[in-house]
């Protein structure tokens, strides 16, 4: 079992937003987390990943058997987690290459590695970049400065891809993309994929769905999970939206 | 008057003579006149608006000596100090306290160029100097300049005859050291004729740890098509108070850049004040202020466009942790007739939440066809960016070092100087892991 959440409460500026979810990942699979706005969606990552704006009020997150909760963000990303975020952050100043080599440097010396040699450590880049199709003049750049909305998304990707994650949560990484920038990302995540490691897809469309095929599909709503099956969920949803389900829970 | 303006003026009436004596007219002459003015203008005080939240007093108050009679220096700076500045050859000269050290190793300079002691060349080369000594600082209202110019001694000079393009940068290392608190009033000189070009880096360094004020008067003259790069970074101690007042004149087409960086001081308040003398001139300055608990940093730039087509550039960053203090103060003048004028200010400042930062920017503008602009903004660290960093794996130790440094890279981008950029960068990073204790590459340490 690669995650396990159970029971999860989170607030912010004491207002509840996470109300009891319960969740089970376990290696190599993909979990689609779907529903409406305002349903906690994003809130659950940012809880995930650490976000320090949010309080766990009750509730366990255990990974890969550490108490998740216990940890710092950094050590969260260093433990094998990784957040594709929503709005990725601009940050002038820092280049590209500086971050992702001080993030891989600090992910082996975590692991009590040597970090890759620079000459290694552009190799890699290099081969990570092809994979989500990002130009080498923005890797130039400073983190995310100047990037488009879709550059911005592939970055994320591009991230992940570096950092290896066992677990990586994407949070509306599809919203906002045009069909061939969501084809480089559902490839990249493709490519991602392996027996070992674990995606969660945080999304309001089915649309990703179509280049990505999920495991399991979960329907999030009012802070809980309120409903897990097959990819044909998704489908459902799709068609008849989400009023039905605020029905069910509403009886 | 106050006691302690007494003091310094009754040590001028006793020992005027002694002051005297080892220096020619150049520096004799203007005296007298300094003298009255300072006793008129007194020491500025945090009444007065230029230094409101400035407050020199108990630096002022201290007790010091002053090496009137220019006892020479008992150290071989070039045993104490050796400043290594990767892939930067400069000609390195030192300044010990208010003395040029006579020990430097002559250099190699172009037929004309003078560089060295301010108070042997101005003697030696007394027809050359005596025209600009003193002409800018003579006219400045405050009290600390005209204290310098009675008192100053020696310093450094260098002139640059017309279209010599001195390729190799100057560096001048002042260094502060002496075994009780002392008082020095440095002053420099610099002169580009028509078409010459340089660049100086000057160095300030406390080696000893006790009370040290330094009082520095700086004249630039850049002359028509002449280019200077004045670079200023001080790595002094929390016991060092340094005030600077740096005057330039720019004439037609001239180009100027300045750069001031405060890496580690005490109290420090730099003046500058920059004017037009030609048309189609450009004048950049800039300045990088790190500072923490203890620490205060005042820099107070005017740009004073008289006449069209010309171009100012300020942008100056303070980042300011713990308790430090920091004002930033530019003023733009664009009088009526200097149309044509671009004169944009930036001032951007990021604190700590114990941080008191005071940013006063000033534009009049009396010339209807201009482009201004002006602007500051002082803030906190960016949070969603520091958990951006984190989320990734760096810790929030090393996140906040990548965003402070960030912060402070488009100043040093506006140094010309590929080595010394790259120095630049080093010591910045270096001071904010708190490994600048003392410079880097340097053999001597704060003195025990």
């Amino acid at each position: 079992m690669l995650l396990e959440i159970k029971n999860l409460h989170a607030s912010i500026e004491g207002k509840e937003i996470l109300r009891g979810v319960n969740l089970t990942v376990n290696e190599g699979e993909i979990h689609a987390i779907m529903g409406p706005n305002g349903s906690g969606k994003s809130t659950l990552s940012a809880v995930l990943a650490g976000h320090p704006s949010f309080e766990v009020t009750e509730g366990e997150v255990w990974f890969k058997g550490k108490n998740l909760l216990e940890l710092s963000p950094e050590d969260r990303s260093r433990e094998g987690l990784f957040l594709s975020f929503q709005y990725p952050v601009e940050i002038p100043g820092v280049s590209m290459t500086n971050f992702l080599r001080t993030a891989l440097n600090e992910h082996h010396k975590y692991r009590g590695e040597e970090p890759p040699t620079a000459a290694e450590f552009l190799k890699i880049m290099r081969e990570k970049r092809a994979v989500v199709e990002l130009e080498s003049k923005l890797a130039n750049r400073s983190v995310n400065e100047g990037f488009s909305g879709g550059e911005k998304k592939r970055n994320e990707i591009f991230q992940m891809a570096m950092l290896e994650p066992s677990l990586a949560i994407l949070d509306e990484t599809d919203s906002g993309l045009d069909i061939d920038a969501l084809r480089i990302v559902a490839q990249g995540v493709n490519k991602f994929k392996s027996p070992d490691n674990a995606t969660i897809l945080i999304t309001h469309y089915q649309r990703l769905l179509e280049y990505i095929v999920p495991d399991l599909v979960h329907v999030l709503y009012q802070g809980r999970i309120v409903r897990s099956a097959g990819k044909e969920l998704a489908m459902e949803l799709e068609s008849k939206g989400y009023d039905w389900i605020k029905q069910e829970t509403a009886e | 008057m106050m006691s302690t303006e007494k003091a310094y003026i009754d040590l001028f009436k006793t020992h005027e003579a002694l002051i005297k004596r080892t220096c020619g007219p150049v520096m004799n002459t203007p005296r007298a006149v300094a003298m009255d003015a300072f006793t008129s203008l007194g020491f500025p005080t945090s009444r007065q608006e230029a230094y409101r939240d400035c407050d020199l007093g108990p630096a002022l108050e201290r007790d010091y000596g002053m090496n009137l009679q220019r006892l020479s220096i008992p150290v071989d700076p070039h045993q104490v100090f050796s400043c290594d500045v990767p892939n930067l050859s400069t000609l390195l000269y030192f300044v010990v306290n208010d003395q040029f050290y006579a020990g430097n190793s002559a250099s190699r300079l172009p037929e004309g160029v003078l560089c060295g002691s301010l108070n042997a060349l101005s003697q030696s080369h007394e027809a050359v100097l005596a025209p600009y000594y003193n002409k800018l600082a003579a006219s400045s209202k405050d009290g600390m300049a005209a204290f310098n110019t009675a008192f100053a001694q020696d310093g450094f000079v260098l002139y640059v005859p017309k279209g010599v393009v001195l390729e190799k940068p100057i560096q001048v290392i002042n260094i502060l050291r002496a075994p009780e608190d002392m008082l020095v009033q440095r002053r420099v000189l610099v002169i580009l004729e028509k078409g010459a070009q340089a660049t100086l880096l000057f160095c300030d360094h406390a080696l000893s740890a006790n009370n040290l004020f330094a009082n520095q008067v700086i004249e630039l003259f850049v002359d028509e098509d002449a280019r200077l790069s004045f670079y200023e970074l001080e790595m002094n101690h929390p016991q060092t108070t340094r005030v600077s007042h740096a005057f330039a004149s720019v004439s037609t087409r001239a180009n100027l850049l300045m750069n001031t960086v405060t890496l580690n001081n005490g109290f420090t308040r730099n003046n500058t004040s920059v004017r037009f003398e030609g048309e189609h001139a450009e004048v950049s300055l800039s300045g990088i202020v790190l500072a923490e608990t203890g620490q205060f940093v005042d820099n107070h730039v005017e740009v004073d466009h008289a006449l069209p087509h010309c171009v100012s550039n300020q942008l100056y960053k303070y980042v300011l942790d713990g308790e430090a203090g920091g004002i930033f103060a530019g003023s733009i003048m664009v009088r009526k007739d200097a149309q044509k004028t671009a004169a944009y200010q930036s001032n951007k400042n990021l604190c700590g939440p114990q941080a008191k930062m005071r940013a006063r920017p000033q534009l009049e503008i009396y010339a209807d066809d201009v482009k201004c602009s002006h602007g500051s903004a002082t803030g906190q660290m960016d949070e969603n960016a520091l958990f951006y960093l984190r989320s990734r794996g760096i810790s929030e130790k090393e996140a906040r070092l990548l965003m402070k440094y960030a912060f402070t890279t488009d100043v040093i981008d506006t140094i010309s100087l590929e080595p010394l950029k790259d120095r630049m960068r080093m010591l910045v990073e270096k001071r904010f892991r708190g490994e600048l204790a003392r410079c880097a590459g340097c053999s001597a340490a704060y003195c025990h």
